[in-house]
């Protein structure tokens, strides 16, 4: 959770998230995919961080390289919430084929920014229009064909930065990071913000209320997003192997690993002490990793829905034969390829049963990018010691989007290679060890690496089955015997895996159990519900398998509502399974459109239910 | 067919260790499987390479061939896999552990039908192991369906008459960029123990198409690979011998000819004495022209088809740190509090 979030959970700021004015409002920029807009949108999100006003940015683009509609959403709000609102107070106007439909979209009150030299049809009298000195800038520039588009967008830059009263030093900063410090780029793009901001400061009579204000509400804080956050965790958590089939939003994940690899985790001679692959299909992914893992190397892939269903043999085999691997699935919306550039959390059970036959899955899912660097880590952690597969369930809009975070914490604890046995155990056992006996009653077995120097260290791996020491079974006892630990490891990964993070609110009769990047527009929305009547408890999921605390928390309130983002409320089926007693006093509230969840429709859907409660 | 039964003698390799040490589990596939026979080679050609069982990692799919790493070295770590997915486990492992001596057996099902495209990248990357696929011309485990290196016009009980070429694996692994492609039979075990021990020593994918016969689905009449077939129409294209590094013979004996002698990387040489046809296995166009020529005719060549020491092996290509990447200790693994650090500060 980042801490401009976190400071922001006070009941008094219940009407927050209207679009007041200062530091209180969203913008809203519509352009053409492949126009290159993300360097300007990005340079804003970044410049109002700078400024100290907790912002964040979404990017709903469609799955196209050039020409369709892209919209960026950027929403300041001083008191520091940032889940994604429906509700625009000013719209950059960038892209002909969309502004009829985007200015009627606009609040009451709102702003329109549009290029100058087009005719606006349709203009609505409750909103304030400024033209932008577009195709001035561009001519103005002396830019080169190629990167006209670029230059066009920093006209927006320019003209917003002068309306909101950004600081143009925050600007050049935030282009300086964006274009990576190189000098003929940013000063080329801040050449034409500057002379937008210049046309505007003679052009403009700025009559509406917006307005950025320096605050120190992102001290410490910075912008990254969360596919950079796992890539990041998994190179402090020691990763070795990756193999990987681009996907999109997964994609970036892999592409963080690959600099942050190279810059880190090379020798002086800058040989590499891990191996990053891209391989010809999904099969081959996951068939690396886990036989990277099964040789003894911390070993994780990355990929999307369409991806995760072809792991699926893979998944199984790996927790039937007890390899290591980590899968990351930054999901998508499904089903099948479905949007491939919009969010859902609909893997939730596909990827828990991934496979054939009974099996579950350890999964984890962070809600924070200081979450991804944790999990990047804690994934290869459990997938050693538990000696199974462990999926995280990230999601387009924590991966992609950029999120403020406090700095990333060092790991705490060592790195966790789990039962390993060595030749020197081996001498010490005489030889005896079977690989699949309970030793410790936690179910998980000791396992000896390929390539150990001992005559007993070598034991056969299968998905069939066998016995404890590691041989062709199919008698019924030996079969159960073995599903029976494996059902105990499972119930042992309960006790290690990230906890449920629980906040008690009083007596309060109603719980929210939600997950993953809906988090902060939960929080958002129990403000809301507070100040309409309705106090809620909270409890966010971090892994499954669920454990204790979640029936516990169901046991303590009247009516729980699990808050999701997918049509078949995915996880409210996990925790009605999980605890049958409970169950009839979970609700569901889900939602699949493709866009991240809004704290209002999460507060209008449960006030909604909590009426028919009443009635 | 006995199935790896001890050879009954005290005999020791250059390691200490008697065959029997070699061995695995008793066999369960049917009596007189050609895979029976090609574990007995690949037992036989361990022990006298005096190949260390704890470096080997042997690796397969789902058949009846890739049961049969259960059959033989025993002492080594093993993975049966996936259908048609061996390739990738056998990637992952060799590229994070150098080390290991890595051998993989599949069956024509398995590396020509579902894992083909597996197969394919397998060879294109290069990895240095010994690929050993048992070519039955049929699915053993699931009972008789045709497989993808059936004959034309080949009737099975069950599956009934093949209408589809087959799939040749040898061509398909020497135009996938191969450096060691021989084919062989498992009812001639000296050769086939020659070209397994000469695989061991190839540096990149050793790519062994040994037709295995089928006894309780594909060894009747008129399948060319049955035991009666392959012993009437081998052709074996010269007669070899595997001369390990230490090897210090001379070729005194010999009409200088008569005989080719290949390098391999580790000092090793395989010796290919001449038979009454030309054959140059280091030229990939005569090897392609070969293998086509043979398509119509009703023969099949057995040898070493193509050899070439010159390609590089994926983990070369990977630029790793020197050793295996399995052995770096954990210090190795995660950057320093410094290094976060100024990540930290880098975004600021
Ligand atoms: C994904 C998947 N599909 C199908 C099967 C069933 N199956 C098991 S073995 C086999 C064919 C094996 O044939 P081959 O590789 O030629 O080996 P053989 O038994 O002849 O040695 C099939 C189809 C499977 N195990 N997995
Ligand atoms: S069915 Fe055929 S391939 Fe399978 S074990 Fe029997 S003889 Fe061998």
């Amino acid at each position: 959770m980042s801490v401009a979030v976190s400071n922001a959970l006070s009941p008094a700021v219940a009407g927050a998230g209207r679009g007041g004015g200062v530091n209180d409002f969203s913008i809203t920029v519509a352009t053409v995919n492949g126009s290159g807009s993300q360097t300007a949108n990005n340079t804003l999100l970044r410049a109002i961080h700078r400024m100290g006003a907790p912002v964040s940015g979404k990017n709903i683009f469609p799955s196209n390289i050039q020409g369709l509609p892209t919209w960026f959403t950027i929403r300041v709000n001083r008191d520091g919430f940032l889940a994604r609102c429906d509700e625009t107070q000013i719209l950059v106007a960038m892209n002909k084929a969309t502004i009829l439909e985007d200015i009627q979209k606009l609040q009451p009150g709102g702003i329109c920014l549009y290029p100058g030299e087009e005719e606006l049809p349709n203009r609505r009298d409750d909103v304030t229009f400024y033209p932008m000195p577009v195709n001035e800038v561009v001519q103005q520039s002396g830019a080169e064909t190629r990167l006209k588009p670029y230059v066009a967008n920093m006209a927006y830059v320019g003209t917003l930065a002068y309306l909101l009263g950004i600081d143009l030093k925050e600007i050049e900063a935030a282009l300086a990071h964006n274009l990576n410090g190189k000098e003929k780029a940013i000063a080329l793009n801040l050449g034409a913000a500057k002379a937008a901001y210049e046309w505007a400061g003679e052009h403009l009579a700025k009559t509406d209320p917006f307005r950025i204000e320096r605050m120190d509400k992102t001290d410490g804080t910075f912008l990254i997003t969360g596919n950079s956050g796992a890539a990041l965790g998994a190179v402090f958590g020691g990763v070795q192997f990756v193999g990987w089939y681009p996907i999109t939003p997964a994609t970036s994940l892999v592409d963080s690993l690959k600099e942050y690899l190279r810059e880190l985790r090379c020798d002086a001679d800058g040989k590499a002490t891990y191996s990053i692959v891209q391989t010809e299909d999904e099969l081959a992914a996951i068939g690396m990793v886990i036989g990277a893992g099964w040789a003894g190397a911390r070993s994780m892939t990355s990929t999307s829905g369409p991806g995760l269903s072809l792991m699926a043999e893979f998944a199984g085999y790996a927790y039937f034969a007890e390899i290591p691997a980590v899968i990351w699935d930054v999901q998508r919306m499904g089903p099948a390829t479905g949007l491939p550039t919009r969010v859902a959390q609909g893997d939730v059970l596909p990827a828990y049963t991934l496979g054939h036959g009974d099996g579950r899955h350890v999964c984890l899912i962070p809600a924070s990018v200081a979450e991804c660097f944790e999990f990047g880590g804690t994934a290869l952690d459990l997938a050693e010691r538990l000696q199974t597969l462990v999926i995280v369930l990230s999601d387009l809009d924590l991966g992609t989007n950029l999120w403020p975070t406090p700095p990333f914490e060092y790991p705490d604890k060592p790195i966790d290679r789990g039962k390993v046995l060595t030749a020197e155990d081996l001498t010490r056992l005489e030889g005896k060890w079977q690989r699949y006996a309970d030793v410790d009653g936690d179910g998980i077995g000791y396992r000896t690496l390929p390539g150990t120097n001992h005559p007993a260290a070598g034991y056969f791996t299968r998905g069939t089955g066998h016995n404890e020491a590691a041989a062709y079974s199919e008698r019924p006892e030996e079969w159960s015997a073995n599903l029976a630990r494996l059902a105990r490891k499972h119930d042992h990964a309960r006790s290690i895996v990230p906890a449920p993070v629980i906040e008690l609110a009083g007596e309060a009769e109603v719980g929210i159990i939600s997950y993953g990047s809906n988090d902060l527009a939960v929080q958002e929305a129990r403000v809301s519900l507070e100040a309409a009547g309705v106090p809620t408890s909270y409890l966010r999921v971090r892994a499954l398998p669920l454990e204790q605390r979640l029936a516990d928390f169901l046991g303590n309130h009247e009516r729980v509502y699990v808050v999701e983002n997918n049509l078949e409320g995915q996880m409210h089926q996990l925790v009605q399974l999980h605890d049958p007693a409970g169950a009839g006093r979970v609700v569901s509230i889900a939602k699949c459109d493709g866009l991240p969840l809004t704290a209002r429709w999460i507060s209008a859907s449960i006030l909604d239910q909590e009426a028919k409660e009443k009635a | 067919m006995t199935d790896n039964a001890a050879q009954g003698s005290t005999a020791c390799n250059l390691l200490g260790l008697s065959r029997t040490d070699y061995n695995g589990a008793k066999s369960t596939l049917c009596n007189g499987c050609g895979h029976n026979s090609i574990a007995n080679v690949i037992i036989g050609a361990a022990y006298d390479l005096s190949l260390d069982p704890t470096r080997i990692a042997k690796f397969s799919g789902i058949g009846c061939s890739s049961k049969s790493p259960t059959y033989f070295l025993g002492r080594s770590h093993s993975i049966n896999g996936l259908h048609g997915r061996m390739p990738s486990l056998a990637t992952g492992a060799t590229t994070v552990n150098r080390e290991l001596v890595a051998i993989g057996v599949s069956g024509d099902g398995d590396t020509g039908s579902i894992g083909f495209g597996q197969f394919k990248h397998l060879l294109r990357r290069n990895v240095d192991m010994v690929y050993i696929i048992e070519n039955n011309g049929v699915y053993g485990l699931t009972k008789g369906q045709l497989s993808a290196t059936a004959d034309l016009g080949q009737k099975l009980k069950h599956a009934g008459v093949n209408e589809l070429p087959p799939l040749d694996f040898c061509l398909e692994a020497i135009i996938a960029g191969c450096g060691f492609v021989a084919r062989s039979f498992a009812g001639d075990p000296k050769q086939l123990q020659e070209l397994i021990k000469a695989a061991f020593s190839h540096r990149g994918t050793a790519v062994l198409n040994v037709i295995s016969p089928c006894v309780s689905f594909n060894n009747g009449e008129g399948s060319t690979k049955s035991y009666s077939w392959g012993k009437e129409h081998d052709l074996p294209l010269h007669e070899i011998d595997f001369l390990p590094m230490e090897h210090d013979e001379i070729l005194a004996d010999y009409d200088p000819g008569t005989i080719r002698e290949v390098a391999l990387h580790d000092g090793s040489v395989i010796r290919l004495k001449k038979t009454d046809r030309e054959y140059d296995p280091t030229d990939r166009m005569a090897a392609i022209k070969l293998l086509e020529e043979e398509r119509s005719g009703g023969m099949f060549t057995t040898g070493l088809l193509y050899v070439d020491e010159g390609r590089q092996t994926f983990a070369d290509h990977e630029r790793l740190v020197p050793g295996s990447l399995v052995n770096l200790p954990n210090e190795k693994l995660r950057p320093s509090k410094e290094a976060l650090d100024k990540i930290n500060g880098k975004y600021r």
